[in-house]
């Protein structure tokens, strides 16, 4: 019911986002124009964080308390946090490649982006593995509760390692060093992707459920009341 | 535990598969990269620590297989004896089976590449801290997906991911060696790990197993 809703604001959201970030927002006084490309790859790699915990805390939910709506609910994170994982590392490289004149490098940030990335292709690879989803659901979950270990070590490996990715510059406490005309269409696009994540993630989920409960009473039901009411 | 020991020893050769596999594997790594000694020198840590995961990750479905074929596991859990500490005793004689002979043979390799003395020993201390945390965290993932059809590949799959983290902070121990830094920031992390590792993955492992047999 909340997915018309949520994919409205998402898209006025995106398109506020969007005109801001690539018209409103000055040129980077170092950067010039290519700086624009963190309209998509900040909030993709925030999300690429924020959908593995998810993930792995859904999973966890169902493990310990067996709700069903938890498994499907991770089981339809998965994709989408990897196709944000890998958003983040396509553009990230397309700005590499004018800023730091290469692709890849070897960088910490990078390489723990790409270990999330595997990380998630092999949560999929097991949750397919399975020919009951039941299994398939805990099974996973317990592998995305062990990979979670891995989320602060992305987070903190700026610190621990000096590296060629710029630091944080949004989530500094003090003063955030970026101007602010820069950080609203940030923020704003930060807000769509997750609205975004939200819609899909809640599609996913419906199908999801409803292909798992195709056989059950109130799925025919349902089925019955849409064709009668075309 | 020892009675897992004493069974591999009676299978001589799988016992051995591995650690061949693995000096095979660091043999062959002077035929690609031709025998200069300086350039051995710079990649040999690496290619320890590298063969060391890939045999780790070959052997690892030993661990649980015999046992879940012939259902032990099933009977064990059945039984209500602690499925934890049957884990912590299969995972230990894995690695005393394996990654420790393991970092005997890497030592004698390494002797024979002629490795810099107060590197090796730096080497040494990041194999013994890290391969127990390997045979720990595969042994989750052999749980997982012991018995799948497509088992071996699918627990690569998940295992070098998990292991990337212990391999990045062997390796920096290692190079700050060999720049004359300090390694104890990167052997208490691997310690760490290794703490880290021995507290969880053996309840990881033990609820795997029981959503395997459910």
């Amino acid at each position: 019911m909340l997915t018309p809703w949520l994919s409205w604001i998402c898209a006025l959201l995106l398109i506020a986002g969007l005109y801001g970030g690539l018209i409103y927002a000055p040129p980077d006084y170092q950067q010039g124009e290519s700086f624009r490309i963190i309209y998509v790859h900040v909030p993709s790699a925030w999300m690429s964080m924020f959908v593995y915990v998810l993930m792995a805390t859904a999973g966890g939910v169902g493990l310990i308390w067996h709700i069903k709506i938890a498994e499907v609910f991770a089981k339809s994170c998965a994709p989408l946090g990897a196709s944000f994982t890998f958003l983040a590392l396509a553009t990230g490289s397309l700005w590499g490649k004018p800023m730091w004149g290469t692709w890849w490098v070897w960088d910490a940030r990078l390489t723990s982006e790409l270990i999330l990335l595997f990380l998630y292709l092999g949560y999929m690879a097991l949750q397919s593995a399975f020919d009951d989803r039941r299994v398939a659901a805990r099974a996973s979950a317990v592998l995305a509760l062990v990979g979670l270990i891995n989320i602060p070590i992305i987070h903190y490996s700026v610190e621990w390692w000096s590296t060629l990715h710029q630091g944080a510059t949004v989530t500094k406490l003090d003063a955030p060093s970026i101007h602010i005309d820069m950080l609203i269409p940030l923020l704003i696009m930060a807000l769509a992707f997750k609205l975004y994540f939200f819609t899909i993630v809640l599609i996913r989920s419906r199908t999801e459920i409803l292909e798992y409960e195709c056989n059950s009473k109130w799925v025919s039901d349902l089925l019955n009341e849409t064709e009668v009411s075309k | 535990m020892w009675r897992d020991i004493i069974l591999a020893f009676r299978h001589r050769a799988e016992l051995f598969n591995p650690l061949i596999f693995f000096t095979m594997v660091i043999v062959l790594f002077p035929f690609a990269f031709g025998s200069d000694i300086g350039l051995l020198n710079r990649v040999m840590p690496g290619t320890i620590w590298i063969t060391a995961l890939l045999a780790t990750n070959l052997s690892l479905e030993g661990i649980f297989r015999s046992d879940f074929d012939d259902g032990s596991i099933e009977q064990i859990i059945l039984s209500g004896y602690p499925l934890t500490l049957l884990v912590i005793a299969k995972i230990t004689a894995h690695w005393c089976l394996t990654g420790l002979p393991l970092i005997i043979i890497a030592m004698f390799t390494a002797f024979l590449l002629s490795f810099p003395e107060h590197v090796l020993q730096t080497l040494f201390f990041t194999l013994l801290l890290g391969t127990p945390v390997l045979s720990l965290i595969g042994a989750v993932a052999v749980a997982l997906t012991i018995g799948l059809r497509s088992g071996g590949m699918l627990l690569s799959l998940i295992i070098l991911p998990l292991y990337m983290p212990i391999l990045i902070f062997a390796m920096l121990a290692v190079e700050n060696k060999m720049a004359g830094m300090s390694v104890d920031a990167e052997l208490y992390f691997l310690s760490g790990m290794l703490v880290l590792a021995m507290t969880l993955a053996p309840l990881a492992t033990a609820s795997s197993l029981r959503i395997r047999m459910s």
